[in-house]
């Protein structure tokens, strides 16, 4: 049935895949109504699902350097768009933007707006001029660009600081996952789901990565839809509700006026209530652009995005393939307010069977879902005022639950919850993948090959960055079983490390002939070191922020430093040479060689 | 190489030119929109508060828009000066 290259198969592999998932789902649902339990559903989802993945990572595996980092540039724009679109949709997208939307109001809509108008930075300022460099990772290019071992040692420090960070928002997000489904405590979930992460990248490195996450983009993008279109159908808002729900929207504002939105009398710790209006701009439009500000500059400069760009096989494939990953993304991100909508809905409304709001407390605390996730400390239903009904200010949930619990809430069947944990953990997985082989990458090409030891053969330097793998995945997982902090705060630092530190030394690299070596470190080390610096001073020293700029938008800090020193101190020393000038230029145009050659 | 230096500059003027617009509507869709949300949510779209509906929707949308307009430009911008590499 298949015949030639893989590559030039891809249509038939990937929809018999897709086929093949489908039809599991059918039988996971058939077993359901044979009487399977809801552990059984969730453990043959993940092990079905993980399973393809492991396969897919042990048939790309590879012992060349150039399938190692840009898995031969050779992927299509459309593969390179899911993967991307896998790659970039983390366990926050999908476990915990719309929780956030839900919980949060108009403000988070920031992420919603940031996560998406970034691909307009990456695809005019970056992508395609970082593809005709043809560098291997992104402190390649600050490398070379700029020259010296200081300014690429430079880029690597904010590239593992960002993305190690990143990194373990998601181990601990694909732990939580594994933990509720197979019902073992989170810290061996962790474990678990690092196993897993490890199949996908060891092998095949970006060549494994990028077929696995391609397959994860279609696991996670069925698993986001379909609750959403089911509970649409339910309330009667169609079949696509996405075009439909400003109906809700208005009523859940008339409900929330009924209901009053005054604080929870006590809060309660880990979990949160749900009294912030859904749609009220007025007084929040500072917090909502800036953060939409840190959230688009850092996807301009997180690397396990940019590197995806290197492996197209030409500038034109890699614009496109940025047009691919953004509609790819799209689906899922305009479909997450509209989950965050209906879901309110469910327990607002009075008129829906799924309410709670309103209804006697014993009646509420006897569900089944409010028992299962209460007894995970996810939940909780305190009668505060003491007058036997839940009130609005009274129901408690964690915001990180919300898409996972919605199937539960809405009554769908448990092949729904199976089918959407499976989805959340394509998403963790394989973004965690990403990020691990970024800083692995840059660790064993950068740090080791370029800056340590030059003459290292290709067998060495494949060990190395395989090691470099395992230990850091160690690391992300060991910091993630100490449950720090919640799934959307730790990403958002990722996006404001990479902002501060790198957005002006790639986008002057390539627009700013005159920008040097001596500018970009300043602009790295100046911006890097005072985001940091306010982040510390904000979070942990109990300084009162400046304008709201909280610590979760310290790139509105970072970002202005590091233009500053960068313009300043390049004015201030000798314009770079003639030669690195030329190498700018020849960055400009698609055609031609790429400027570093494929054995570098 | 494949253009002589005078195409190149003026190849490299219109992708800057073409940078630039992408970037003001870019500007418009991701701040002014959600800046000004608040006066939008008295206007109704499809049923939303206009507002609410650029920040779930409108603004997305004119992002997928915006990078495929700019991708058919610079295509044929690359393809005028001859220095398309496919």
């Amino acid at each position: 049935m298949i015949k030639g290259k893989f590559t030039d198969n891809l249509g038939k592999v990937y929809a018999m895949y897709t086929l093949g998932f489908l039809v599991f789902f059918a039988i996971m649902a058939v077993f359901e109504q044979m009487g399977a339990g809801a552990r059984a559903i969730g453990i043959g989802f993940l092990c079905f699902t993980i399973g393809i993945y492991a396969l897919i990572g042990w048939l790309s595996r590879t012992a060349e350097v150039s399938a190692y980092y840009v898995a031969g540039r050779e992927v299509p724009a459309l593969y390179n768009g899911m993967a991307t679109a896998a790659d970039w949709m983390s366990g926050a997208s999908f476990v915990a933007l719309a929780g956030g939307v839900y919980f949060g109001g108009y403000p988070y809509l920031g992420f919603i707006i940031g996560w998406t108008g970034g691909y307009v930075l990456v695809n005019s300022l970056m992508a395609p001029y970082l593809r005709k460099f043809g560098c291997y990772t992104v402190p390649d290019f600050i490398g070379t660009r700029y020259g010296g071992n200081l300014a690429r040692f430079c880029a690597v420090v904010v590239l593992v600081v960002a993305s190690f960070t990143y990194v373990t928002a998601q181990i601990n997000a694909t732990g939580t996952i594994a933990a509720q489904t197979l019902g073992v405590p989170f810290e061996l979930g962790v474990w678990l789901g690092l196993a897993g992460i490890f199949v996908c990248s060891m092998l095949g490195g970006m060549r494994g990565v990028t077929w696995t996450q391609v397959a994860q983009y279609i696991v996670l993008i069925i698993a986001y839809l379909t609750p959403i279109i089911w509970m649409s159908n339910k309330q009667g808002f169609g079949i696509i509700p996405h075009f439909s729900y400003g109906d809700a929207v208005h009523r859940i504002a008339e409900l929330e006026a009924q209901y009053g939105l005054s604080k929870a009398a006590e809060n309660i710790p880990g979990v949160a209530v749900l009294t912030t209006p859904t749609n009220a701009p007025a007084g929040n439009e500072w917090k909502m652009v800036t953060l939409a500000i840190c959230m688009m500059c850092g996807t301009a400069s997180l690397p396990h995005i940019l590197m995806r760009y290197f492996t197209t096989p030409s500038v034109r494939s890699a614009r496109r393939s940025v047009g691919w990953s953004l509609l790819f993304i799209f689906f899922l991100y305009f479909s997450a307010p509209a989950l965050a909508t209906l879901t309110k809905l469910q327990l607002l409304d009075p008129n829906l069977a799924t309410s709670v709001i309103g209804k006697s407390f014993e009646e509420v605390s006897n569900l089944t879902w409010v028992q299962h996730w209460s007894s995970v400390g996810m939940l909780a239903v305190a009668d505060q005022s003491g007058d036997g009904i839940v009130q609005l200010n009274e129901f408690f949930m964690r915001p990180d639950i919300v898409v996972l619990a919605t199937p539960e809430i809405a009554g769908l069947p448990y092949v729904i919850s199976g089918l959407v944990a499976a989805g959340g953990l394509a998403a963790a997985m394989s973004t965690a993948d990403g990020l691990l082989l970024a800083i692995a990458n840059a660790l064993s090409h950068d740090l080791y090959y370029k800056i340590i030891d030059p003459k290292a053969d290709t067998r060495k330097r494949l060990i190395v960055a395989r090691v470099l793998l395992l230990f850091i995945g160690a690391g992300g997982a060991f910091i993630a079983s100490l449950k720090l902090t919640g799934i959307l705060g730790a990403v958002a630092w990722a996006f404001d490390f990479a902002c501060s530190g790198l957005f002006f030394p790639l986008v002057l690299g390539v627009w700013w002939k005159r920008a040097n070596k001596a500018g970009a470190i300043a602009g790295m080390v100046a911006g890097f070191g005072v985001g940091s610096w306010y982040l510390y001073m904000v979070y942990a020293a109990g300084m009162e922020p400046w304008m709201g700029i909280d610590h979760i938008r310290f790139g509105i800090i970072g970002m202005p430093v590091s233009l500053i020193a960068m313009v300043v101190v390049s004015l201030m020393t000798p314009a770079p040479s003639e030669e690195i000038q030329r190498m700018v230029d020849e960055t400009r145009i698609p055609s031609g060689a790429t400027v570093l050659d494929a054995a570098h | 190489m494949s253009a002589n230096a005078d195409a190149r500059a003026r190849h490299w003027e219109k992708t800057r030119n073409l940078t630039i617009l992408v970037l003001i509507v870019w500007f418009i869709l991701s701040m002014l929109a959600p800046w000004f949300a608040d006066s939008l949510n008295s206007m109704t779209f499809l049923g939303f508060p206009l507002g609410y509906y650029m920040c779930v929707q409108g603004s997305l949308i004119g992002f997928v828009a915006l990078i495929w307009f700019q991708n058919w430009r610079q295509d044929g911008i690359d393809d005028e000066f001859g220095v398309a590499d496919e």
